[in-house]
């Protein structure tokens, strides 16, 4: 059960207002927190509840979906009780940007950097916010959901004509 | 054959064209370079079951000494800065196959980042469809590029100042 997991009983006494949705579904507890205290509380779950890696960082887009647009996603795993933790964060289209998880674990870097790349969120403080797969002079964020699927330089596929 | 043999049976008599094309179709020398599985059925080609060796095929480690560039895959748009460089390293004369359905047309990767078809780039002289094709069609298309060589008329002769080429037209 969600509410017996170790790391929800432990965020719910201290970020209380933070929290916004806790979920449990098939066994993996995801914790909806709000953007403004999300380094406190991932610094928090790795220093204190021990989720020592970051087995993935990345970013949904509910365009049209979804009052907020984007929504960051923190898959955690804690090496010495063998548990994972997922951690949402919703990013407002006008105010894109949150601050960079590079300080708590280093390997948000890149994974930091694939979000910008391909969504456009800007992470605040990261070290260095470059592209890493498309290329420099790029212009665009392909995942986003409205970002042509065969390029903006391109007519759309209509399907077959006969 | 109503040709008299003055200076005897060793020596034959035929055109410049005829000679030239031949050593050249006999050692084409394709780049090794490969982008996506196309590669791996290029490499089976290369490899002693179907042995590109005999056709004097030999896959060359630098575009200097390369003849001909097998467009092996997927091009993505990022490779493609890459693929050109290459290309424009290689001497004169020089052919270009499109292998695969990628190569020719984007196959399906219909999306912003892939190129839709190598000859948006290079002049493409062969076009290989399959997905991938397996290596009869890599042969047959390679002795196709051997069918277009014989059919040069005069890229020799002009390159070292005997009158101008003659461009063939596709078969």
């Amino acid at each position: 059960m969600a509410e017996n997991n170790r790391a929800v009983l432990q965020l719910k006494e201290k970020f209380a207002a933070s929290i916004i949705d806790v979920v449990e579904f098939r066994g993996e507890v995801t914790v909806t927190v709000k953007k403004d205290s999300i380094i406190e509380i991932l610094s928090f779950l790795k220093h204190s509840l021990q989720y020592n890696l970051l087995t993935d960082l990345t970013a949904v887009d509910y365009l049209g979906k979804k009052e907020e647009r984007y929504m960051m996603v923190y898959q955690l795993y804690s090496i010495p009780s063998k548990d994972r933790l997922r951690i949402k964060t919703p990013v407002n289209e006008a105010d894109c940007r949150i601050p960079s998880a590079t300080q708590v674990w280093r390997t948000a870097n890149w994974l930091e950097r694939e979000v910008f790349d391909l969504f456009g969120i800007t992470f605040d403080n990261h070290p260095d916010l470059r592209r890493i797969l498309m290329t420099d002079d790029w212009e665009g964020h392909p995942l986003r959901k409205d970002y042509p699927l065969q390029g903006p330089d391109r007519e759309p596929y209509k399907g077959r004509l006969s | 054959m109503g040709v008299d043999n003055p200076l005897g049976e060793n020596i034959i008599t035929t055109s410049l064209d005829a000679l030239v094309n031949w050593s050249r179709k006999s050692s084409i020398w394709p780049m090794t370079f490969g982008l996506a599985c196309c590669a791996i059925e290029m490499m089976a080609t290369g490899a002693s079951h179907n042995d590109l060796d005999r056709f004097g095929i030999i896959f060359r480690a630098s575009p200097r000494q390369s003849d001909c560039i097998i467009i092996a895959g997927t091009v993505t748009k990022k490779m493609l800065p890459v693929i050109r460089t290459v290309y424009e390293q290689m001497p004169e004369p020089k052919w270009v196959i499109a292998m695969g359905a990628c190569a020719c047309s984007g196959g399906i990767f219909d999306t912003y980042s892939v190129v839709q078809g190598i000859d948006e780039a290079l002049p493409v002289d062969v076009y290989i469809p399959g997905c991938p094709p397996r290596p009869e069609a890599l042969l047959f298309g390679l002795m196709k590029l051997q069918d277009k060589i014989m059919k040069d008329k005069n890229s020799f002769g002009s390159a070292i100042g005997l009158g101008e080429r003659i461009e063939t037209v596709a078969a």
